[in-house]
């Protein structure tokens, strides 16, 4: 292209007739790529994630220049860091600051996605490879967390670890293989620390740009869920569509200068948010042969790890119900005899394996319900069978299921964040029930319901 | 080629060229797979922690009756605690709501020397080794409290984990209904002399 014509002036046309992908790479993803014009608050939470990996990584690499690890200083060298390196506390509180703000705009952008139908033909793969950069998000805060070496960081990934251990034969050589030693110690700090800076980093960066990309392929979804390329102008550009640069770039400047605010308000007045985002049993250094009194995950893992404690020898049964229940139903949606065949046996062999005479540990239940909680999300595009995407045009009740689900996650998270308690138990149980039922029970509820006619164009009125 | 690019079959393959390819690719793979065998093992434990796992002696002859001492082994806290006669009374009573009295589980098999009397789960009677690692997910319980002193515990004495709520009685053994399943497991550990113990090899080594 530009190595036969020249595109631009100057020395931008010196350099693009030489070296003509970066401005095509330009006019690609930015300044001719058409994105719907009716975007809303909710839509500021994609440039916003990368504005956070750009804070961690900057941020994380000056850290990583006065960090040691290593069990015997890591934890001093993070007091080092906080105490006597100019500038340290301020590296060193918008990294564990741009931690929690990470989860919270993954969050607030993953619960987009659902009110939109984001997720829905043809935006499957987008959807797939943004699962994956959450639970890669996931790994590298889980690696992040043991490097301050406190007590918090060691009794948590202690904790963790062993949840491995419970997997039948393999378990336990599994996470000393993980550990590196038979307890968590120097290797295990080691390992953690070139996991959290190299690998999980570099895999992160690796998922954003086919993310990136698998979005601009297909074009990005709208809160009407209306696709803009199906009407066209002559020029063969979406007519409800606006060019990224300038206008979403300039508009998401905004957005960034809000959250910017908040983001320093919190670094500078609160870093600690009252024992959320750091919390008090992490100031001592870890100490092997003293659990703390009380011991939690952070406040993003709670909802999850809530779902694990609430898995019970005397909640098997209930799972086993709620499986049985679930089987009956698919079974009466089939037709085909193989099928059936086949969720038959699937019935029945979850129900041996949760209450059958060599039934498996709770434990083990725990932790499975816990890996397919945050796996779950997966399926999402299969299982939401409704005609249309966005919320605006389904029926009203639609709204307080995702409600509902919303409620159930956040009293997962708080409960999670508690010593556990019997009647705490029995609430984490219940909403457990919830936030899988919501998904397993999607394929139906998702079609119920009179749903409203979609227009043909884009509602949006200029301001 | 962007004349071929658009003619829509494949052109004849030459097969020996293609053959050479696959041969190629599959020694190839095979490399690759040999050299990720070191990659893999490097993460297993060193030759240095295989080392530490090497037995340590413990000397209880100023641990006073009722006292418990903490030692380290593979870096695990290894409790040794000196029961009085009433604790080692109080393990015979009431065993319907420990989970295994009998420590017939085997996930943490308990040494058989120490079985001889499944009630104090020790050499001698007096004396409890212990790993002090909850059997649930790796927290170290707190303890031993004395019976009516610890909420959890209700009217037994014993340890409770600050994690999840398992406890244990002064044999190390669970009770019902509790996260764990196990009973605190028994490291390998054999009498030097009266007071000497060695940790981490029993008298089989």
């Amino acid at each position: 292209m530009g190595l036969h014509e020249t595109r631009y002036r100057g020395l931008l046309g010196w350099f693009d007739s030489r070296m003509p992908s970066v401005m095509n790479a330009f006019r690609d993803h930015m300044s001719e790529y058409y994105a719907p014009k009716n975007f809303n608050f909710w839509y500021f939470f994609g440039s916003l994630a990368l504005v956070v990996l750009v804070i961690q990584l900057v941020s994380g690499a000056f850290l990583a220049m006065h960090y040691k690890p290593d069990a015997a200083s890591a934890f001093y060298s993070v007091e080092f860091i906080m105490r006597e390196v100019a500038g340290g506390w301020f590296i060193r509180y918008m990294h564990s600051t741009g931690a929690s703000f990470f989860f919270i705009v993954v969050y607030l952008h993953i619960f987009r996605g659902m009110l939109y139908g984001s997720y829905k033909k043809p935006r499957e793969i987008v959807w797939l490879v943004g699962s994956c950069i959450f639970l890669a998000l996931m790994a590298e805060s889980f690696f992040g967390y043991l490097l301050p070496w406190g007590q918090m960081s060691f009794w948590g990934a202690q904790v963790i670890i062993n949840l491995f251990d419970s997997i039948p034969v393999i378990g336990p050589d599994l996470s000393t293989w993980i550990r590196g030693d038979f307890v968590i110690g120097d290797a295990t700090l080691n390992r953690f620390f070139a996991m959290h800076t190299m690998m999980i980093p570099t895999i992160l960066m690796g998922l954003m740009g086919a993310h990136i990309f698998a979005l601009h392929d297909v074009g990005s979804n709208n809160p009407d869920g209306i696709e803009i390329k199906d009407h066209l102008g002559p020029d063969g550009k979406p007519l409800d569509g606006i060019p990224f640069h300038p206008y979403y770039t300039v508009h998401d400047m905004y957005g960034i200068a809000v959250f910017l605010i908040a983001f320093f308000a919190v670094v500078f007045f609160a870093p600690e948010m009252g024992g959320v985002f750091l919390e008090g049993n992490n100031f001592i250094p870890a100490d092997p042969f003293q659990t703390p009194l009380h011991i939690a995950p952070l406040w993003y893992f709670t909802p999850y790890y809530s779902i694990l404690r609430a898995t019970t020898a005397g909640f098997l049964i209930w799972i086993a119900l709620g499986v049985a229940g679930y089987g009956v139903l698919m079974y009466l949606s089939v037709r085909t005899m193989g099928t059936r065949i086949a969720i038959a046996a699937a019935t029945a062999v979850l129900l041996a394996l949760l209450v059958g005479p060599t039934h498996l540990d709770a434990k083990l239940w725990g932790v499975a319900l816990m890996g397919l909680s945050t796996t779950i999300l997966f399926g999402l595009p299969w299982l939401d069978r409704s005609p249309v995407r966005s919320m605006r045009f389904r029926p009203a009740w639609h709204r307080a299921v995702l409600g509902i689900f919303i409620v159930a996650f956040f009293v997962l998270g708080v409960l999670g964040m508690m010593p556990p308690s019997p009647g705490r138990t029995v609430v984490s149980q219940i909403c457990t029930g919830l936030y899988f039922g919501y998904f397993a029970l999607m394929p139906w509820w998702s079609r119920m319901g009179s749903f409203l006619p979609v227009p043909e164009r884009i509602r949006f009125a200029a301001h | 080629m962007p004349s071929e690019a658009t003619s829509p079959e494949m052109p004849d393959v030459d097969r020996e060229r293609r053959a050479a390819l696959v041969a190629t690719f599959a020694v190839g793979g095979a490399g690759c797979a040999a050299a990720a065998v070191p990659y893999i093992a490097s993460w297993g434990p060193s030759e240095r922690e295989k080392a530490a796992g090497s037995p340590v002696d413990v000397d209880i002859s100023s641990l006073p009756p009722g006292k418990m001492q903490v030692a380290e082994w593979r870096g695990k806290p290894i409790w040794i605690l000196r029961r009085t006669p009433e604790m080692v009374a109080g393990l015979r009573q009431d065993t319907e709501r420990l989970a295994d009295p009998e420590s017939k589980r085997n996930a943490y098999p308990t040494p058989e020397y120490v079985m001889r009397d499944p009630a104090t789960r020790s050499i001698k009677p007096e004396v409890l080794v212990l790993i002090g690692i909850c059997t649930h997910l790796g927290c170290s319980p707190n303890g031993p409290f004395p019976a009516g002193e610890n909420v959890q515990l209700g009217e037994d004495a014993g340890f409770v984990c600050p994690c999840h709520g398992s406890t244990f009685d002064l044999a190390g053994r669970v009770f019902k209904n509790k996260p764990a399943a196990d009973n605190l497991a028994v490291p390998p550990y054999r009498y030097l002399s009266d007071n000497l113990i060695r940790i981490g090899e029993d008298t089989k080594a």
